[in-house]
């Protein structure tokens, strides 16, 4: 008897702290790591008789995120009281959209959205108590500083089928955020937030399987290791012949264990009304031509852009569009007018591979001490062969140290490819002198031998001779 | 008259500890609640769109733009029981 397949469906719920000036519903503003309890007033203590009024910018900055996940943009939506009682909450309600939220449908990627919806952010809450552990303390300590921030909560259809596509869109969802600037999106920090439905059914079929939602995860790494952890719980269950329990989840990146935050909290009776406190929103004429003014280029038309405009292959392009502002580098580097010209392939090619790859994670390449145009004029003497490779690499560690020109740090190190070639000729001949075994192996067929001779013509001539040509000398020497 | 658990359901949800003889009391007074809501099912409603607001304005949105927030001294007064500037308060996890 075959094996059942199991196939994963997931679904993303994002919140979004969007980068107002002032909270949601009041003219508080935003905290960044302020004294507690320093940004607050009657509306967001919760006090009676105090009433919320909606933040304009935050309106704005919902239809941005709409237009650009391609949403229905409702002519008129509510707020709603999200009713449940926890100390985070002052009014013993969040300020939420229920059933006419600003935003539905959509698609970004492979995936489509389903809602986008504004609403207010918790207080924080520190648990205190004798043990000092968070479970088991006796008390909490309520900082009102962050309740209200403006958030925008985005629900994806159930589209993803992986833990790695899950991530994948994520960064993609990320990078549209940023591009926007409607958010600082920075996972670590809280200001974007993800928690995920996740089911498991068997391959083919229509029918969705019972699904549990795993708590905000802060990391991408979390978020993948997060859902495969529980798919792999669920899949064991049903294996088992069991069943899986609808809950809520919370994943622990140092154990790799879930748990499960089921209790008495978690029972989801949430009595949506229609907030009397605050009027309907009705998006304007004048409103949506603001956010279609607002709308900078996106990362996915990016993409497509630098394909067609300069030649790049599509694995580059989107490279360029969806990481870290690699692409406003690229597109800085290709606009300068360096002689010889760099090839716009090549050009991606040394800023992906060998730009980041010295940066690291921590540094943006517009950031660092290499100047685009110093980039575009190295790639140039490279393309056309003033310099080696090997050479280009060299001087490009000398840029990331230190800055400079590239022709000029050529100059100075001697770095010019070698023109002469009884010069380089008479170097391989030393070289092959030198390794007189490897010459005889590479004789007998073994190409890989020829390493050694190599080496020691790249470090007579400090990388400056061509590779190909030197290995096509010691082949004609060795008549291999 | 609502059920009993119904009652303690909803004070559960509102974190109230009710005594028996309260419990009693809250079915017959919630039951009255209900009973005249319950009143406008008698009128004929097919074919009248749910209402959200009373008014029907629309556009009222804030500048945004900062305003002074309170003292903290201000803001924790009227706690009960405050803490390392914070208001304290029973753990929710307790």
């Amino acid at each position: 008897m075959s094996e059942v397949e199991y196939e994963a469906v997931i679904g993303l719920e994002i919140h979004v702290q969007l980068s107002t000036q002032t909270k949601m519903f009041c003219g508080c503003g935003l905290s960044f790591g302020e004294p507690p309890n320093t940004r607050t007033c009657p509306v967001c203590l919760g006090l009676p008789g105090a009433l919320p009024v909606a933040n304009e910018m935050a309106v704005h900055y919902g239809l941005m995120i709409g237009l650009a996940l391609g949403c229905e943009l409702a002519p008129r939506s509510i707020f709603h009281r999200k009713n449940y009682f926890y100390p985070d909450l002052p009014k013993g309600y969040q300020i939420s959209q229920y059933d006419e939220p600003l935003c539905k449908g959509g698609r970004l990627g492979e995936v489509r959205i389903h809602r986008v919806h504004l609403e207010e952010d918790a207080a924080k809450l520190t648990h205190v108590g004798a043990s000092g552990r968070i479970h088991g303390s006796d008390a909490s300590i309520v900082d009102f500083n962050r309740g209200g921030t403006p958030l925008a909560e985005i629900v994806t259809e159930p589209d993803i089928r992986s833990a790695e596509a899950a991530a994948d869109w994520l960064r993609l969802l990320r990078v549209t955020l940023r591009r926007l600037g409607v958010s600082d999106v920075n996972m670590e920090e809280g200001s974007l937030r993800c928690d995920a439905n996740i089911s498991l059914r068997p391959a083919g079929s229509e029918q969705l399987g019972v699904k549990t939602e795993l708590k905000n995860m802060n990391s991408f790494r979390f978020i993948e290791r997060g859902i495969k952890a529980e798919l792999a719980r669920q899949e064991k269950i049903l294996r088992a012949g069991e069943r899986v329990i609808q809950e809520t989840l919370h994943f622990d990146p140092n154990s790799g264990r879930i748990t499960s935050l089921r209790s008495k909290e978690q029972a989801h009776d949430y009595r949506y009304f229609p907030e009397p406190d605050l009027l309907p929103i009705a998006i304007s004429q004048q409103m949506l031509d603001r956010a279609r003014e607002a709308m900078p280029e996106l990362p996915a038309a990016m993409a497509t852009r630098l394909e067609q405009e300069h030649g790049l292959s599509a694995e580059s392009a989107e490279l360029l569009a969806f990481k870290d502002e690699l692409g406003d580098y690229f597109e800085a580097a290709v606009r300068e007018p360096v002689d010889p010209q760099a090839p716009p392939q090549a050009l991606a090619n040394w800023l992906i591979t060998d730009l980041t790859g010295r940066l690291g994670e921590g540094q943006a390449p517009l950031q660092s001490r290499v100047e685009p145009g110093a980039l575009a004029a190295l790639v140039g003497l490279v393309a056309a062969k003033r310099i080696s490779v090997g050479a280009g690499r060299s001087v490009l560690d000398k840029l990331v140290a230190e800055g400079g020109d590239p022709v000029a740090i050529v100059e100075a190190e001697g770095l010019g490819a070698m023109s002469d070639g009884d010069e380089l000729a008479g170097i391989v001949a030393a070289a092959i002198a030198a390794n007189a075994d490897a010459a005889e192996r590479v004789k007998a067929g073994n190409a890989k031998a020829v390493g050694p001779i190599v080496g020691y013509v790249m470090r007579e001539t400090k990388g400056r001779a061509d590779g190909g040509e030197v290995n096509r000398l010691i082949a004609q020497q060795l008549g291999a | 008259m609502i059920e009993r658990d119904e009652v303690l359901h909803v004070a559960r949800l509102a974190r109230l500890a009710l005594s028996e003889q309260e419990i009693e009391a809250m079915q017959g007074e919630l039951s009255k609640v209900l009973d005249h809501v319950a009143k406008i099912g008698e009128l004929d409603l097919d074919g009248v769109p749910p209402s959200t607001h009373v008014v029907e304005i629309t556009g009222a949105l804030r500048p945004d733009e900062p305003r002074p927030c309170l003292p903290r001294e201000v803001a924790l007064a009227s706690a009960p029981a405050v803490s390392d500037d914070g208001f304290l308060v029973p753990s929710p996890q307790a």
